[in-house]
């Protein structure tokens, strides 16, 4: 049988329930009555115990929702969202107040355990960390926000940021006690009005993270986030906010698993990301929600918001994401380049396999001169999956001298499924210089072979092709996550040939 | 001892037959030249024995080490020791030529229930066979065979060769697109990997480089089958008198 025919009989084979985060777990769990109304909305925010004006504000987004129509304009596919029909507030039952790891409930922490998740920072912190000079970059401490359905359940290293001044908390936590810079900046990149589900999300978000660097501090570890959505028909819906002043650094991560489930379910988050004068945020994601099964049945819809704002002279923005899971993706990171010299990136990894579809991508938006951006996209698609990239650079009549880069590669493995570039470039100065470089090619059998006879079976070829391909974003990746991205690229592809 | 067997071996691509029954037999420590024209079916027979895929075998044998070897997936027979030297060794982008050498290498050791290679060890059999080959090691970062010059890319299928220590070697139309020295470097490589235990088939056009890897066989295929075989002196004579006088003969 010619390779080309063998592939396409594989890839008619294919399994993608070979999920590895579908398991389930049993805990006790508060859940808001299904659908959407003001009561559910104060009802969220009565759970929260929050201040009278984040109730306003959830409401006027509530009210503005309740006029806006879903974006129909994405390359994708799916059955209407029946939004009455979904659960917008699920919490694991509190025992009580928990201030310390030993609190939770063993039940969410051996979860976590089984995601990999480190989430006892004690063991750490008690004799386990490398001596001096011989630190291990691949142990370097991360702090950790593990969201649980809607709820913050756990956040690890809270001491020893506090002594560095970061604030790194529930944005539950926050709105109560930093309610100052909570105000100021919430919604300050992504308007209550921007966009359907961004809509959606101000109203009913029930937590996230929230992070705020102090002035020239660099972050002394990574931070990071793992959501992991559990209970049925439930949305998640969780806002981060990360604020950099002045001459500061960041660096976040973001992991996303869900368990295996027969109907869809919601993820409609939203991200804003403030950089000021000179400082610096970098954004990585890796996502692996459950994509569907291998009838396309199930999976998660993500449709996310996120968007970052160099709000300062000389700073930066940079968004990695490595996407491999959901059964939809619609997702455009982005950056507006308003401070002057400012610079955003947009690296990228959108995986499609069985029937998932993506359409993702970012926008920059130059409005201060001298801004700068770049995009490395790198789109795969498998099995009967759609993969688009999407993407607007713009630069503002004021933005001179603004420039960008972008290379969008997308590679195909075998012929049931299909890549789509769609770029938008407006350029509304003379000055700005603008460059587009595209490629799409498919996994050649000649190149298979090759490796094939050298000894790699098929499946490890195309897990080498494939991890070649991407190289250039997973380099961009925090150490950890890099190593871990490299394995799911690998399982995410398994089956789609040999 | 017979290395590899070709029995009456017929083969189809897209229902036309390349070979016709074609009969071939090697033994450990031998080098045999294939020579013929165009379309004989030389690559075909080549690509047969490696198990590329769009060839279908409809009769006759191949047996390597007296096993069936057409039963056998083509990562299992490069594992068994069967290496095919590319006459157009692809490019894999973002590959670094040291971590595909490893990553074969060791697929091929954990086929046969060998243990993998430490770093160390690896990198210091890299080191001694580069060396010997003239390959410079910054050319060993770079993406498997991107922006390698001809002559590059041959010495480092001969590389490849001299580092999984295959016990049958098939070299395909190597110097093509290779300058006189180029090829003296890659046939000096080849040479040097000549041994008792490991046999070759010189597959080639040209009597050229068998002034540069001297076969113990000649074999002159026309028209998917051996026409003649003889001694080394054989391609000498074809270089006289070219290849027409064989195709009344198939």
């Amino acid at each position: 049988m010619p390779a080309v025919q063998e592939t396409v009989e594989r890839v008619k084979r294919i399994d993608v329930d070979q999920y590895r985060y579908g398991f389930e777990t049993l805990i006790d769990s508060e859940k808001a009555p299904k659908g959407l109304s003001e009561e559910i909305v104060k009802f969220i925010s009565q759970k929260k115990n929050e201040p009278a004006w984040m109730l306003q504000w959830r409401l006027e987004a509530y009210r503005r929702w309740l006029t806006m129509t879903e974006p129909t304009w994405a390359r994708v596919e799916y059955p209407k969202i029946d939004f009455q029909d979904i659960h917008y507030y699920a919490a694991p039952k509190p025992k009580k107040t928990v201030t310390s790891l030993d609190e939770i409930d063993p039940e969410i922490l051996k979860t976590y355990e089984k995601l990999g998740i480190p989430l006892r920072e004690v063991a750490m912190l008690e004799g386990i960390e490398p001596k001096v000079g011989e630190q291990d970059p691949a142990q370097r401490k991360i702090a950790v926000d593990a969201v649980f359905d809607s709820v913050s359940v756990a956040t690890t290293f809270k001491a020893e940021l506090k002594k560095a001044g970061v604030i790194f908390m529930p944005i539950s936590e926050a709105i109560r006690e930093h309610p100052e810079l909570v105000q100021k900046y919430l919604g300050s990149v992504v308007p209550t009005s921007d966009n359907f589900y961004a809509t959606l999300n101000s109203a009913v978000f029930s937590d996230g993270s929230f992070v705020y660097v102090p002035p020239g501090v660099r972050c002394p570890m990574e931070l990071s986030t793992y959501f992991r959505i559990n209970e049925r028909n439930t949305g998640q819906f969780e806002r981060t906010l990360i604020i950099a002043d002045k001459g500061s650094y960041v660096s976040y991560l973001e992991g996303c698993t869900a368990p295996q489930r027969d109907e869809n379910q919601l993820h409609a988050a939203v991200v804003e990301l403030v950089a000021l004068d000179d400082a610096e945020i970098k954004y990585s994601t890796v996502q692996n929600w459950y994509p569907g099964n291998s009838e396309g049945k199930g999976g998660i819809y993500n449709f996310v918001t996120k968007r970052g704002d160099c709000r300062g002279a000389h700073s930066k923005i940079s968004w990695t994401q490595v996407e491999t899971g959901s059964a939809i993706t619609w997702k455009y990171p982005s950056c507006i380049l308003r401070g002057d010299n400012s610079r955003g990136e947009f690296y990228s990894i959108a995986i499609s396999n069985g029937f998932q579809q993506v359409d993702s991508g970012t926008k920059m938006i130059h409005l201060g001169k001298n801004t700068s951006s770049r995009i490395i996209s790198k789109g795969i698609a498998a099995g009967k999956s759609q993969n688009t990239y999407r993407g607007l650079v713009t630069a503002h009549r004021k933005a001179t001298g603004a420039r960008n880069f972008t290379a969008c590669d997308s590679l195909l493995i075998g012929d049931k499924c299909g890549a789509h570039t769609v770029p938008y470039i407006e350029a509304k100065n003379s000055s700005a210089t603008f460059e587009h470089e595209a490629t799409t090619s498919k996994i050649s059998e000649d190149v298979l072979f090759y490796c094939i006879q050298r000894g790699l079976s098929q499946e490890e070829a195309v897990g080498l092709v494939v991890n070649g391909f991407v190289k250039d974003v997973l380099q961009q990746l925090p150490m950890e996550f890099a190593v871990e991205a490299q394995k799911l690229i690998s399982i995410s592809l398994e089956g789609s040939v040999g | 001892m017979a290395l590899l067997e070709v029995k009456d071996l017929k083969v189809r691509v897209e229902e036309r037959e390349i070979l016709h029954g074609l009969s071939l037999t090697v033994n450990e420590g031998e080098v045999h030249a294939i020579m013929g024209p165009n379309g004989s079916g030389k690559s075909t027979l080549s690509h047969v024995i490696a198990g590329k895929p769009g060839y279908e075998v409809t009769d006759g044998q191949i047996l390597f080490k007296g096993e069936d070897l057409l039963e056998m997936e083509p990562d299992e027979r490069a594992a068994k020791g069967v290496f095919l030297a590319f006459q157009y060794p692809v490019e894999i982008p973002g590959v670094a030529t040291m971590t595909f050498l490893r990553t074969a290498l060791n697929a091929q050791r954990k086929a046969r229930g060998e243990s993998e290679y430490s770093t160390p060890d690896f990198l210091k059999k890299v080191r001694e066979v580069s060396k010997s080959l003239n390959i410079p090691q910054d050319m060993l970062k770079r993406g498997v065979n991107v922006g390698f010059s001809g002559g590059e890319k041959k010495r480092n299928e001969v590389l490849q060769m001299a580092l999984f220590e295959p016990s049958l070697c098939i070299l395909d139309e190597m110097d093509s697109g290779l300058d006189i020295d180029a090829l003296r470097i890659a046939a000096d490589g080849v040479n040097a990997l000549r041994s008792p235990g490991r046999a070759m088939v010189v597959i080639t056009h040209y009597q050229r480089l068998l002034n540069y890897i001297v076969p113990d066989f000649v074999h002159v295929m026309s028209k998917g089958r051996v026409v003649k075989s003889g001694g080394k002196d054989l391609a000498l004579e074809l270089e006289a008198s070219g290849y027409t006088q064989f195709e009344d003969a198939a």
